[in-house]
């Protein structure tokens, strides 16, 4: 148990994968086809996100640092050089020590990964309503049967 | 030659990122201009094409004169901002996707204005893009980028199929649910390989994984990548929705998507593999080397047997693609520097001769309303250029001199010798005689099979050869499938070499 805990997330992201993947391949309907598949790509959202947590971490915006623009003009007025090199010497402290910050970059890679699941799950719509148009049906072993009469047909004629 | 070559300023340092952005912004001004003025959509796209096939040109000439080619996108330095590099490995491919798209586009005005009263624009804007993500997807040297390309094409790719005749809505729809599959299988192995590295940029990955070699998340990072691509590619036995997807798509999103789609995910696999895993880590474990080759074999052999029972011709070149996607992985896993040379050079031929073999069966089924074999007898009366042109592209598929087909196939099989690979050797061969097979048996019944007319013999075939701006195109690309086999050596010599990594056999 101590071992599965703190990995937590991830057994929980592999089940959601799992569960998706199932729902896309057993599953005859092909609305169910599709929840399986928008878990299974919210499954990974949860992976990459997992990877970016720290505890006790902020999140990635600089705090505690003065305006750049000050700092040119402290530079200028030459006298007070020293306190500028100290507090460009705190805000670069601040700024490069990643301990205290969330890696913003997995966030970023979701929010495009979330575009391209919500076009996915558009298009997938789109088709399962095109085909039951089409056939009357969602139930992939009616649609397949059906297709199966129209090419004996063709054959046929 | 080997020393990266970063380009300073003028012009000619933006063309790797002109190559894809001429595509993708004519995309929407396609979409703009022909919600007013349909008719200028297509003169547009063409365009467009073009900008980006001279790019992509001029990026090869670089490339060949100075050596890899890498471009900041937004002037942000590598490994933080995302690269786009042109190299031996990928000038080619992009020309090809340039000319091949470029050359579809010209050739299907006829049958996109058949297939589509009203609304061509929405076919010529997909169109784009689908070429701006193949593209994107061959330049890009950042993993990520490279996932969401994968997804804008296959995205793209959907919604051109479920255009099509008959079930071509429920195959699409199984083509989503399947590329997402692949393309998700991809994400997560990329995810690893982050977790593990703390970089995407495909350089800066490759030097952090020297060093892990013996991870286990590197191995199943390697693991999810891999079958991402095979799915995608259509590798047996992930190749179920290959045939229905690709044949009931429209002549003329199929004639894009056919040689295209495949041989850019077989590059995916190659620049994984050579790039960022490299081939001491990718060829270390023979057992695995040994199972893939096993399944390209088997893709090869049943793709070939599937393709003997069809009786459209349509249908029995997508069951051909799955056999060729066979002979690339294959002579991608001999491990060998001809079998890497092959797979380099089948990109490009393979492009070229299904590009031929479906504009032939676009031209056929355009005049003659279908493809399926019983409209053979006497077409080489009734359509001599497109018949001499599917001709060519046959001889190419078989594999006979001087065709482009024959001299990647002899790669292929010096490869599979030079590994031992003595059954994958045994599969080319095999499917090079079903394929002789197969199209001696289309050339007789179109030349020799008695044409029957309501019962009785037609004494006069009239000549009935489709619209020029067709067929110029069609002869053009079977007049380029022998000059490409021509200019082996050269191709071979000035480009192909310097992509084989050091150190492969």
């Amino acid at each position: 148990m101590d071992l599965l805990l703190p990995k937590f997330n991830y057994i929980l992201y592999v089940v959601l994968m799992m569960t998706g993947l199932w729902g896309m391949i057993a599953k005859p309907n092909l609305i169910k086809k599709i929840i399986g598949m928008a878990i299974f790509q919210t499954s990974l959202i949860l992976f990459f996100i997992s990877t970016s947590v720290k505890r006790g971490a902020t999140i990635p915006i600089l705090e505690h640092h003065s305006e750049p623009e000050s700092h040119a003009h402290v530079v200028s007025v030459g006298d007070q050089l020293g306190d500028a090199v100290h507090s460009v010497a705190t805000v670069a402290q601040h700024a490069v020590d990643p301990a205290h910050y969330m890696n913003p970059l997995p966030h970023v890679l979701m929010l495009t990964a979330i575009v391209v699941g919500v076009g996915t799950l558009g298009v997938a719509l789109a088709l399962a309503q095109l085909v039951y148009k089409q056939y009357g049906t969602l139930e992939e072993e009616d649609i397949i049967s059906q297709i199966e009469a129209d090419a004996s047909q063709e054959d046929e004629s | 030659m080997n020393h990266e070559w970063v380009m300073q300023s003028g012009w000619i340092s933006q063309l790797p990122a002109l190559v894809v952005i001429i595509p993708f912004f004519m995309a929407f001004i396609v979409a703009l201009v022909g919600w007013s003025h349909e008719d200028r959509a297509i003169f547009l796209t063409e365009i467009g094409l073009l900008l980006s096939f001279l790019a992509s040109i001029g990026c090869l000439f670089v490339v060949v004169e100075h050596g890899p080619v890498s471009y900041r996108m937004a002037g942000w330095a590598p490994p933080m901002g995302i690269e786009y590099r042109v190299d031996f490995l990928n000038a080619l491919v992009l020309v090809v996707i340039t000319s091949c798209s470029l050359i579809s586009v010209f050739f299907s005005k006829a049958i996109v204005q058949r297939d589509f009263r009203t609304r061509k624009e929405h076919f010529y804007t997909l169109y784009l893009l689908l070429v701006t993500g193949l593209l994107g997807i061959t330049i890009t040297h950042d993993a990520f980028n490279l996932y969401v390309l994968v997804e804008i094409s296959a995205l793209t790719s959907y919604a051109l199929i479920a255009m099509g005749r008959g079930r071509a809505a429920f195959s699409a729809f199984q083509y989503v649910m399947i590329g997402t599959i692949g393309a998700c299988f991809y994400l997560i192995g990329v995810g690893y390989l982050y977790v593990k590295t703390g970089t995407l940029n495909m350089s800066d990955l490759q030097l952090l994984i020297a060093d892990l070699h013996d991870s286990r998340a590197i191995k199943s990072a390697f693991v999810f990548i891999m079958l991402g691509t095979w799915i995608k590619m259509g590798l047996f036995p992930l190749h179920g929705w290959l045939p229905n997807a690709y044949s009931d798509a429209k002549d003329s999103a199929s004639c894009l998507i056919a040689p295209l789609m495949t041989k850019v995910s077989v590059y995916i696999m190659l620049r994984l593999m050579l790039t960022v895993f490299t081939p001491s880590y990718v060829f270390s474990n023979a057992i695995a080397g040994e199972l893939v080759l096993a399944l390209a074999v088997v893709a090869i052999v049943v793709g070939s047997l599937k393709a003997l029972k069809q009786t459209s011709l349509k249908r029995m070149l997508t069951y051909i693609i799955v056999a060729e996607v066979g002979y690339m992985v294959g002579g991608a896993w001999t491990a060998t520097a001809s079998g890497l040379t092959g797979v380099m050079y089948h990109i490009i031929s393979d492009a070229a001769m299904t590009l031929c073999m479906f504009m032939a069966v676009a031209v056929i089924s355009f005049k003659r309303g279908r493809d399926t074999f019983d409209v053979l007898p006497g077409l080489y009366k009734r359509m001599p250029l497109t018949m001499a042109a599917f001709t060519v592209g046959a001889f190419s598929l078989i594999g006979i001199p001087p065709t482009c087909g024959f001299f990647s196939k002899w790669y292929l099989l010096s490869g599979a010798i030079d590994a031992h690979a003595w059954h994958y050797m045994a599969a080319l061969i095999f499917s090079s005689l079903v394929n002789a097979v197969l199209f001696f048996r289309i050339i007789e019944k179109a030349f020799i099979e008695p044409v029957h007319a309501a019962g009785a013999e037609a004494t006069v075939i009239e000549m009935d050869e489709a619209p020029l701006r067709m067929t110029l195109p069609l002869v053009f690309v079977a007049i380029s499938l022998i000059a490409i086999g021509v200019c082996t050596n050269y191709i071979v010599r000035a480009v192909i070499q310097y992509a084989i990594p050091e150190g492969v056999g």
